[in-house]
């Protein structure tokens, strides 16, 4: 029995987020007042972050398609062709406000929803990244966040047996009220057998199977993830109750279950997970996407406790629960697969041919709506405004700090090591099971992760998986900023020996409702549509998260970008760090200009995210990858290291210091384009940079592949020894380069 | 050789010790469901890693009172080899099989990495083709793999400890050991060195591809000592092979 329901005012839908034109028009969608379950369906379905209806005007602008794209944005993740007869489905999403409020449960559910999103498409998930932005480690915070965030993702992907082989942490002020917890997987499927998210067949059966349904979740993605947090509310303490907890061992039989389901011929018609907005996104999506209705009676929905109003159940976030449709009169064949499994599984409704989406509990209508419109959402074009912040930051002119020079320079090197944006991730990455599943052929602490794919025949193909974004270019120029994180994942992967293919992005942003913000929004959107274009690496599935402001304090723009790429064959994929005494190393791409804006070098030296964004040649970006590529194909090449924060001084550290065994080397600096002085040349983040090592024999190899790609090459000079020396002023031991390293993100988690 | 590879809800590494023996040894091997009273005839049978169960209580607990463990414990107390990795480690001791419990790591943190381990003690099937000694690099995944017993140094007297946790060298010092387990315990076997299990994940470090083949000797060794290969071994083996194909769970 269910209480009977409160009126809807407009003060009501007000205080359950509905402005009052979205109120009005609701009104003037249904011809009367709603319902509280159908105010419940509309709050949820025209969220933020349900219906993009901020972002929608400029994600259109996205490259989708290419020749290999099988299904781009809009199903529950996007699916591209890798030949053989094998697709890779493959989906990031953020889960940053839950994350915040409960470290370990919202981190796992974040990485418990990505994984349904790709096994939902028929996708056997293989290998997961993360992407984790904190506050500075002296925030009180920031040391009980990342090591809750950390066991939560170790605590769900390892549980459910999905390797973890990569990701990217970082620290900065503006994330101190706001972290941002992003969670990519990638799922492996035949190419003949993907399912989507849709409730085809009038008549067929819906069937509800998984967890059963709870009151954890309930608002969590209109109230929690569509608004910003103010400290005033008790920070975020009172928030708790709207985080689902996450239940692997559930999700490993729902994943087996589902795989076993959809290995039968003909059985599932569609099938769509219940994440964000539960069932009520789920149901209405399906219908919408099939252009038809369903009716569901709530009252067979598997419950977790008594007294559950219509309201709730529609709105529970419970995890680990899926929607299927199934071929009407094979209902027994499913129920048998569930019975294995140990799962509950309810049919709970049908596909209907009337376009409405109609709830029934205790023998009355509690909601009727269409749900074209609901589905549909709502298209904000939002006031943009350049932010005032830039002149200012854009004005200092990071050659005019005093710089160290001389002696001095050996420690700064040190210190920029012992940033925990730069130091080894290694206390991170140990926690997460990064080998089961037998596929991992580069493991975490190289530029790219790569695993291995069999094909049908039993050969070995790779793929290669990178997550990047430098928020703080982003920051000084989200346009220029954003075309940065495309090309350094594309530069990762042709660093590993993979060729980029395609990309999923997680766009975490402030606050849309302020012009400053929405123009960051639309700069960063439009940096990315330029890079992927240029690369030829189309955008098949993403996600927007706004609302990352405390006390009116947003973000950093942070348009996390993953990127997935291809390798023949695995056998040939380069890691980063020196192989051993002798090699040559060399300097491929760009000749290093004045580009300490923004750098790690400018916010460890002198606490400062000023100056320019350096610009990124995006042509010149495609020569300097394609000689990489050519030269690991070649098998030319014993490491390969893109230059990214703390330019060539740390990726040179690196490589001595980042393998099984420490590899000194004797280097001088690369010629400039303009005059530098040595802290520019040591610790500028000119892109487009590589830096490769190679055996003495292959020298005039590597010199003729770089020539023929069109990409500048210029000799550092030889690996050795127990010390790296960089230039005249850096001489320092390969101990100290270490232990800098190594010990600089225990400050984070001491 | 015929493999049986058990499968628990929650196993996570089925699939990786299949591939172990079917890819790379090409070897037969079929999977046994959890809910099976019996085993099909077999040469060994493999308790893979995993999260049986969820492991929300403790590690292997509920795993090990499942239908297909009376099945098992019928086939070791006839000799059939029986290999535990990690979850298949921590169900073995929870099921009386094998002695000693597998707590929380003293980091109290997931760790995951390669180690080396000393293979030692009696021989049993799974380290018959691998010299005393010899230092094998293999993968570990585990939280709880802090091996815990009442008395560590009688097993050792026993040469019931298998593997331990050391150095490149072989040492086996505290800076070797990931998880404080006691004596750089890696892996141990029953009182007949039948039953064999340990935390490293061998079936992971079959194959050059993924970083290392060390893994591959504990499957080769069972080659050997059942006999289906005709190899000069490199360290006596004093198990019969013979015994394990007569366990009263066969229908053949």
């Amino acid at each position: 029995m269910t209480a009977p329901e409160p009126e809807v005012t407009a003060a009501v839908a007000r205080a359950h987020g509905l402005t009052d034109d979205e109120h009005a028009r609701m009104l003037s969608i249904l011809g009367r007042a709603p319902t509280i379950t159908e105010l419940g369906l509309f709050m949820s379905m025209w969220s933020e972050h349900c219906s993009y209806k901020s972002s929608r005007v400029f994600l259109k602008d996205l490259p989708t398609s290419g020749p290999f794209v099988i299904q781009g944005p809009g199903e529950n993740a996007g699916v591209v062709d890798i030949g053989d007869g094998q697709a890779a489905v493959f989906k990031m999403e953020s889960h940053n406000h839950p994350s915040f409020v409960e470290p370990y449960q919202g981190a796992a559910t974040g990485v418990g929803g990505i994984l349904r999103d790709v096994f939902t498409m028929g996708a056997r998930p293989v290998a997961s990244l993360n992407a984790l932005r904190f506050g500075p480690p002296s925030h009180p915070r920031t040391s009980y966040l990342v090591t809750g965030v950390v066991a939560g993702i170790g605590g769900y992907g390892n549980s459910i047996g999905v390797p973890t082989v990569g990701g990217d942490v970082a620290f900065d002020e503006c994330y101190g009220g706001n972290i941002l917890v992003n969670a990519f997987a990638l799922g492996i499927a035949e190419t003949k057998r993907i399912f989507y998210g849709k409730a085809a067949g009038v008549g067929n059966p819906l069937l509800y199977f998984g967890s059963k349904t709870g009151r954890d979740g309930i608002h969590g993605a209109s109230l929690l993830a569509s608004a910003q947090f103010d400290s005033a509310d008790g920070a975020s303490d009172e928030k708790r109750p709207t985080v689902q907890v996450g239940d692997p061992f559930t999700e490993k039989l729902l994943l087996e279950a589902c795989l076993e389901l959809m290995a039968i011929p003909g059985l599932l018609v569609g099938i769509q997970d219940m994440g964000a907005a539960g069932l009520t996104s789920s149901s209405v999506e399906m219908a919408a996407r099939a252009g038809n209705g369903v009716d569901i009676d709530l009252d067979a929905v598997p419950r977790r406790e008594p007294g559950m109003t219509s309201y709730e159940v529609m709105l529970s976030e419970s995890q680990e629960r899926m929607l299927a449709v199934v071929a009407a009169g094979r209902e027994a064949e499913a129920l048998a697969i569930f019975d294995k499994w140990d799962l509950d599984a309810a049919f709970i409704g049908k596909v209907t041919a009337t376009g409405r989406v109609v709830l029934r509990s205790a023998g009355r209508v509690v909601a009727d709506v269409p749900a074209a419109p609901l589905a549909e959402g709502l298209k904000y074009d939002r006031p943009r405004a350049r932010p005032e912040y830039l002149d200012q930051v854009n004005g200092v002119d990071p050659l005019g700090l005093p710089a160290p020079a001389g002696a001095k320079l050996g420690a700064t090197l040190l210190a920029v090591l012992g940033s925990p944006n730069v130091a080894s991730k290694e206390w991170v990455y140990r926690q997460y099971d990064h080998t089961v599943r037998t596929g991992t052929v580069l493991r975490p602490g190289s530029d790219a992760a790569v695993i291995r794919v069999l094909r049908p025949d039993g050969s070995s193909k790779g793929i290669g998986l990178v997550v990047d974004c430098n928020a703080r270019f982003c920051f000084l120029d989200p346009y220029e900023g954003a075309r940065h994180a495309v090309a350094e994942c594309a530069r990762n992967l042709a660093c590993a020996g993979a060729r980029p293919l395609a990309v999923t992005d997680c766009l975490n942003f402030g606050n849309p409702e302020r012009p400053e913000i929405m123009w960051q929004f639309a700069e960063a959107v439009r940096g990315i549509a330029d890079a992927c274009r240029a690369l030829g690496t189309p955008v098949v599935s993403g996600n927007v998260s706004f609302y990352n402001e405390t006390d009116g304090r947003g973000i950093y723009p942070t348009p996390m970008i993953a990127m997935i790429g291809l390798i023949a064959d695995p056998g040939r994929a380069v890691t980063q760090w020196w192989k051993g005494e002798g090699d040559v190393v060399a300097l491929l791409g760009a000749s290093t200009g004045d580009d300490l804006g923004g750098s790690e070098y400018l916010k460890v030296v002198h606490g400062q995210v000023a100056g320019r964004t350096p610009r990124l040649d995006i042509e010149r970006e495609k020569r300097v990858q394609a000689a990489c590529l050519a030269m690991v194909e070649a098998m030319i090449l014993r490491s390969a290291h893109d230059l990214s924060e703390g330019g060539l001084a740390v990726a040179a550290a690196e490589c001595a210091i980042s393998g099984p065994r420490n590899v000194g080397a004797v280097l001088s600096l690369p010629p400039s384009s303009v005059p530098i002085p040595p802290a520019a040349a040591l610790f500028g983040e000119t892109p487009s940079r590589i830096l490769v090592s190679f055996a003495p024999t292959n020298r005039v190899a590597a010199e003729a592949a770089a020539k023929a790609a069109g990409a500048e090459f210029v000799v550092l000079g030889t690996t050795g020894g127990r010390r790296l020396a960089l230039g005249p002023d850096v001489d320092l031991s390969l101990e100290e380069l270490s232990k800098a390293w190594r010990a600089g993100f225990q400050r984070v988690v001491a | 050789m015929k493999i049986g590879v058990l499968r628990f809800p929650g196993s996570n590494c089925d699939d990786d010790a299949m591939h172990a023996v079917t890819r790379v040894l090409r070897e037969e091997a079929f999977f046994v469901w959890h809910k099976e009273a019996r085993l099909p005839p077999c040469d060994a049978v493999i308790v893979p890693g995993g999260f049986s169960y969820g492991d929300y209580l403790r590690s292997g607990a509920i795993a090990a009172h499942s239908p297909v463990m009376d099945a098992v414990r019928t086939y070791a107390s006839a000799g059939g080899p029986v290999l535990g990795i990690c979850n298949g480690f921590q169900i073995l001791c929870e099921a009386g099989l094998l002695p000693g419990a597998l707590v929380r790591n003293a980091s109290l943190r997931f760790e995951c990495r390669d180690v080396f381990v000393r293979v030692e003690g009696k021989p049993t099937p799974f380290t018959s083709a691998i010299p005393a000694g010899r230092v094998l690099r293999i993968p570990i995944a585990h939280a709880d793999g802090r091996f815990v017993c009442d008395d560590a140094p009688a097993l050792g007297a026993s040469g019931q400890i298998v593997f331990r946790y050391c150095d490149a060298a072989g040492g086996v010092v505290d800076g070797a050991n990931p998880n404080g387990s006691q004596l750089g315990i890696a892996g141990v076997c029953n009182a007949a060195g039948n039953v064999v299990a340990l935390m490293p994940h061998p079936e992971r470090a079959c194959e050059p591809a993924l970083g290392g083949e060390d893994g591959r000797q504990l499957f080769e060794s069972l080659r050997l000592s059942l006999g289906t290969v005709a190899a000069v071994p490199a360290s006596p083996s004093t198990t019969s092979p013979s015994t394990s194909r007569r366990q009263p769970g066969n229908r053949s």
